[in-house]
């Protein structure tokens, strides 16, 4: 049971796909000027990770090596196709929205990489927890990431009005910058630094250790 | 006409930047631009797998996918758009085989150069993104040859730039939290930056 509790829980905070394993960015950066929207890309993602890892998962043993990546292509990009057309069918206002970026988790390489590096090796039902898993790891970050830029740049949390803007007679000068594109750049770099402030063995070693200072006088 | 494809062109590489406007094949971009040299021949790879895959794409979308294109063979009625996506994967990793199996036989020195990194632009998403933008935005087959270049000069461009400045990079003295990735993010935040003051640019 616990082991289940560990690839569930895994991968939020010691083990998170996009700020340790590099996985899934794109999107991240992509999506995240909204709350609303990113929470419909968060439950997506974490569906299509959680089944093709399920599925991958059960055909493994079956499947030749040289022609895996194909295979889990198939199932991945299947899996996809039924997310957007249940979208374009009931979000039809957020699937516009998220325009090219539902068709793209089909390389997001979360999904892809949770496919080789887990579910190649594990039987299905721990295969799918770690796809929810990472899932989860995935939305915690575009959250977190979206909050910030929801808030500061237009004031207001899945569209309802928290610090009421200027123009609307309130107090709050919203920050244009949040709600462009390189604002999502900082944050997450931001929350990186957060996340390995409290997970000092997360830090990166240092490439060239500086020579301290010397006094030339 | 050619002014047509001038302008594409340019939004294409500067504009509408693969990688810094639109932040896509952002994993590759992070983790292999840590030295010039091979930030380059993965550019060049993606530059010549998006003039291909682009514009083949474009082909299978407007004689086999879109709504009525089946009308050549007898079957006006029939959409089958909704195949996209698993076609243009398809494509491009099929693509992506053939041209590693050609370049294995006809120029063994590149294919020595960018080595893994072929495989690896199948799943690229700046690959798959630009053939969805050039279906969203119904380019023809002649824009679509030229969007497919452009954007991939601009993708190459970005990660050899970003690939520039981690080399000096590595020689500063970064808090310890944000050393590597963190300030990677960072950086690539001003760069894009930077690539924005092109966007009020009409052309």
């Amino acid at each position: 049971m616990s082991k289940t509790r560990e690839i569930l829980l895994g991968p939020i905070f010691t083990n998170n796909p996009i700020a340790l394993q590099i996985l899934g960015v794109c999107s991240a950066l992509a999506v995240t000027s909204s709350l609303k929207v990113t929470l419909v890309m968060c439950i997506a993602l974490t569906v299509v990770t959680a089944f093709s890892n399920f599925f991958i998962s059960l055909i493994r043993n079956q499947v030749p090596s040289s022609i895996r990546i194909i295979v889990q292509m198939i199932i991945i990009a299947s899996l996809v196709i039924v997310v957007d057309q249940v979208l374009k069918a009931y979000a039809y206002e957020v699937s516009k929205q998220l325009s090219v970026f539902v068709g793209l988790i089909i390389t997001n390489c979360i999904v892809m990489g949770r496919a080789e590096a887990f579910a190649m090796q594990n039987p299905p039902v721990p295969s799918f927890f770690d796809g929810i898993g990472n899932g989860l790891g995935y939305s915690i970050v575009l959250l977190f990431v979206a909050t910030i830029r929801e808030l500061t740049g237009s004031g207001s949390l899945f569209g309802f009005e928290i610090l009421p803007l200027v123009t609307n007679g309130g107090w709050y000068y919203s920050n244009g910058l949040m709600l462009l594109p390189p604002s999502a750049f900082f944050v997450i770099g931001g929350f990186i630094w957060l996340l390995r402030n409290a997970k000092i063995d997360q830090v990166e070693a240092v490439e060239y250790k500086l020579a301290s200072h010397t006094n030339s006088n | 006409m050619i002014e047509d494809y001038l302008s594409l062109f340019v939004k294409a590489v500067f504009v509408e930047n693969m990688a810094l406007a639109f932040f896509l094949g952002m994993c590759t971009f992070l983790a292999i631009s840590k030295k010039v040299k091979t930030a380059i021949g993965l550019g060049i790879a993606v530059i010549a797998v998006l003039t291909i895959t682009v514009p083949v794409n474009n082909l299978i979308y407007t004689y086999l996918l879109a709504d009525g294109a089946l009308a050549w063979a007898g079957l006006p009625e029939v959409n089958l758009s909704f195949l996209g996506l698993i076609s243009y994967i398809g494509v491009i990793a099929a693509i992506v085989q053939i041209m590693e199996m050609l370049l294995d036989k006809y120029m063994p020195a590149l294919y020595n150069a960018l080595g893994v990194f072929l495989p690896l632009i199948t799943v690229n998403c700046a690959i798959m993104g630009a053939a969805l933008f050039m279906v969203e935005r119904d380019y023809n087959f002649g824009e679509s040859v030229v969007y497919g270049f452009g954007a991939g000069v601009g993708w190459a461009l970005a990660i050899a730039s970003l690939a520039g400045i981690r080399e000096k990079l590595k020689y500063s003295d970064v808090p310890a939290g944000l050393r590597g990735l963190g300030i990677t993010f960072v950086t690539v935040g001003l760069m894009s930056l930077g690539f924005m003051s092109f966007s009020g640019i009409q052309l």
